[in-house]
């Protein structure tokens, strides 16, 4: 593949290449970085519209210890790009890009959180996920992943504008609300702090973490097919795609491809999982709004499908099936039989909540034009999926750059005009619909055949053969003490989870585990633009804005 | 109540029986969802598992107006003053169910910003493991609840016995 940086761009570069992935990865110095930005978003030739991540690595054997990742992506042409710039220990400084694009914000904070590199001119440098007390970065590889930092309640994280309203006495008309962690509208653990001018939000900011159980840690510590299990956990409401995004990254890596009959039951039970996660959004939203009638409909078809998936894999909410090659085991004799049943099953659920909701003028009145986001904001704050779909963009990665045969199978991409909360409803709708159609065709095509790779150096031998065959006993020995090798270097894979683009940066030293995993939550990104989003809102709104974004804590704080 | 010859019937108890009765078979739940075990907690709720069967549906988000906690996910140490703040807040007598290997011993995170058990700083009454628990699991944990309840064996009536049935001393 032709190079296709521009030479003006080429000239600012330590060195640019294609990579197997089909990213292309250059290498800039720090006093260039942000004019090599610059240029990626601003030459017609690239045209980088969305900053997908940025990530560090830590390398303590390197001259420049920390590396930061870029990954940007012009979102019309499909083509990746990733930049790489190298940090001395004791100058990890880089030039914010927020200016560039808004998503950089959260995502600079978390590189400063976890691994300690500075970014200069960010407004707002300050810990993200770990509390204000915590000592240390967490993702350096010299920090004991056991090693706890307890605060207290004085540790609470309060904003600076917040504090100031506070004392000053003469601004009466101003109050300083919190709402959350432990609020039923904020789903558990989510925090925002507005500042009331009457009943309208005038600033407001977001405070995260509550939920950060250091997946990224535990990865680096365990084998490549036992982070599945964790990645479950990532957005519990549809575990099946993340373990199957992580899956993918790692056999991009290894050069394998799942069987087809794999990547069949994997796109089978991926866009049940999809539907499941809408129904949830959905559910949960109506519920903040006084509709709680729609969330019981809703959970009788998800209790179908963890029927479905509790007889493939054995857990109803974290499956674990998926696997590095493939899938643990094949499914059931009855699983066409079942799915086709709830093919027929579910539709009636959505229409008798598209009955009671879709025209109902109290919802209505409460969610159009509340929460609107244009398409170019939505781009610069890193939007994916269904809410970015929302604002008239049809991005989506199955379309965009398939996988697993999704090219396929006929469907839509549906897409709303207004960008409001209300359009968001109706693309979430729209998508079960089509996850439905999707099924139905991959179950007429599914081919027989194994459900895991083949190549022993990734996939466990059939026990028969283990304790039959030297070879095989050999092989089952190898995988099970050593782990599988995956090829020293690093790949991104991106797919559409439930919420947006679901990306996997992940690094390998050759060994048996992975060095680093770096996820791209997409609610990560969307939730960042949460406060630019409720200001000149009231209250109320803002519950019926922050259940319409299906912020998932798991995948958010990791 | 009446027996069919017009007589009356007379049942005698403990005051304290009664209490225990009335109370186990009224629990508010208090949510404390936090992850994985909070989306099976509303599959408990919801018309499948449908939890009203045995007296404790009346979900409150309001520690003043519940009485059983149930702490549904992991705990991390920025979540940790939280749940013990909201502990504070509800009004005696409550319990604790932990729900979930996380919030038991932390699970399988055993990691820098996660609280290796919410046993750490509230009393727990009832343990349900599983990662997450099935419905049915944490079904049966609000069963044992109440069994404990009626017999006196929570940690709440060991506090009481002791003569100090009051919030402060429920600290450990």
């Amino acid at each position: 593949m032709q190079n296709p940086l521009p030479s003006k761009l080429q000239s600012l570069l330590l060195s640019s290449e294609v990579c197997p992935d089909g990213h292309v990865e250059m290498k800039v110095e720090r006093s260039h970085l942000l004019e090599v930005l610059k240029g990626l978003r601003d030459d017609p030739a690239c045209s980088c519209n969305l900053l997908a991540d940025i990530c560090g690595v830590d390398y303590p054997d390197r001259e420049q210890r920390f590396e930061a990742v870029y990954h940007l992506g012009n979102l019309d042409s499909g083509q990746r790009y990733r930049v790489r710039v190298g940090l001395a220990e004791d100058d990890a400084v880089l030039p914010s890009a927020y200016s560039l694009w808004p998503a950089a914000d959260w995502f600079e904070r978390e590189a400063w959180d976890m691994m300690g590199i500075q970014f200069e001119g960010h407004p707002n440098m300050k810990r993200i996920l770990t509390h204000e007390a915590f000592q240390g970065h967490p993702l350096r590889k010299d920090y004991d992943a056991s090693q706890r930092c307890l605060m207290t309640e004085d540790d609470l994280m309060v904003p600076d504008w917040a504090k100031e309203d506070q004392a000053s006495a003469d601004d009466f008309e101003t109050q300083i609300l919190n709402i959350g962690p432990s609020h039923p509208a904020t789903h558990g653990t989510l925090r925002t702090v507005v500042r009331l001018d009457g009943e309208v939000i005038d600033r407001a900011e977001c405070e995260i973490g509550y939920l950060h159980r250091c997946f990224e840690k535990m990865s680096e510590t365990h084998g490549w097919n036992q982070v599945i299990p964790y990645t479950d956990r990532l957005n519990y409401c549809s575990s099946m795609i993340n373990g199957v995004g992580f899956a993918l990254t790692v056999e991009k890596m290894l050069g394998i491809e799942a069987p087809p009959r794999a990547q069949a039951i994997r796109v089978i039970l991926s866009e049940f999982s999809r539907l499941m996660d809408h129904a949830v959004c959905l559910g949960a939203n109506l519920v903040d709004l006084g509709a709680l009638t729609n969330f019981w409909y809703f959970f009788q078809p998800r209790e179908e499908i963890y029927g479905l998936l509790e007889s493939c894999a054995g857990g109803r909410l974290t499956v674990s099936y998926a696997r590095v090659g493939g899938l643990s085991h094949d499914v059931p004799p009855d699983f066409e039989e079942r799915c086709r049943r709830l093919l027929k099953e579910i539709p009636p659920f959505l229409d008798d909540v598209d009955k009671l909701v879709t025209t109902n003028r109290i919802f209505r009145d409460r969610t159009e034009g509340v929460g609107k986001m244009t398409a170019e904001e939505a781009i610069a704050w890193g939007w994916t999926g269904p809410c970015l779909r929302a604002s008239g963009v049809p991005y989506d990665v199955r379309k965009a750059a398939p996988y697993m045969g999704y090219e396929n199978y006929d469907f839509d991409v549906p897409i709303a005009t207004t960008g409001d909360t209300y359009a968001r409803y109706l693309v979430r709708m729209e998508e079960m619909r089509q996850s439905l159609r999707i099924i139905e065709q991959a179950l007429d095509q599914m081919p027989e055949g194994p459900i895991i790779t083949g190549d022993h150096h990734v996939a466990l031998p059939p026990k028969a053969r283990v304790y039959s065959e030297m070879e095989s006993l050999i092989w089952h020995f190898k995988l099970v003490f050593d782990g599988i090798h995956v090829p020293k270097g690093s790949a991104y894979g991106f797919t559409e989870g439930a919420n947006g683009e679901l990306g996997y940066y992940v690094v390998s030293d050759g060994g048996g585990q992975p060095y680093r995993v770096k996820v791209r939550p997409p609610c990560f990104a969307i939730f960042q633009a949460f406060p630019h989003l409720i200001e000149g809102h009231m209250v109320p709104d803002l519950i019926a804005i922050m259940g319409s974004l299906n912020i998932i804590a798991g995948e958010l704080d990791r | 109540m009446r027996q069919p010859d017009g007589s009356s019937i007379v049942l005698t108890t403990k005051l304290q029986s009664m209490l225990a009765w009335v109370r186990k078979n009224s629990l508010w739940p208090l949510p404390f969802g936090t992850a994985c075990c909070a989306i099976e907690f509303m599959s408990s709720v919801s018309a499948h598992y449908d939890l009203a069967r045995f007296g404790a549906e009346v979900v409150r988000f309001s520690p003043r107006q519940s009485d059983m906690m149930i702490v549904a996910g992991t705990i991390t140490d920025k979540m940790a003053p939280v749940v013990r703040r909201v502990y504070d807040q509800m009004a005696e007598p409550k319990y604790v169910i932990s729900m979930g290997a996380c919030a038991c011993t932390g699970g399988f995170y055993r990691a820098y910003h996660v609280v290796q058990g919410v046993d750490e700083f509230i009393p727990v009454d009832v343990y349900v493991p599983g990662c997450p628990p099935t419905p049915e699991a944490l079904i049966h944990g609000i069963l044992e609840l109440q069994k404990m309840i009626q017999r006196g064996e929570t940690h709440y009536d060991r506090l009481s016995q002791k003569g100090a049935g009051n919030a402060e001393s429920a600290s450990i």
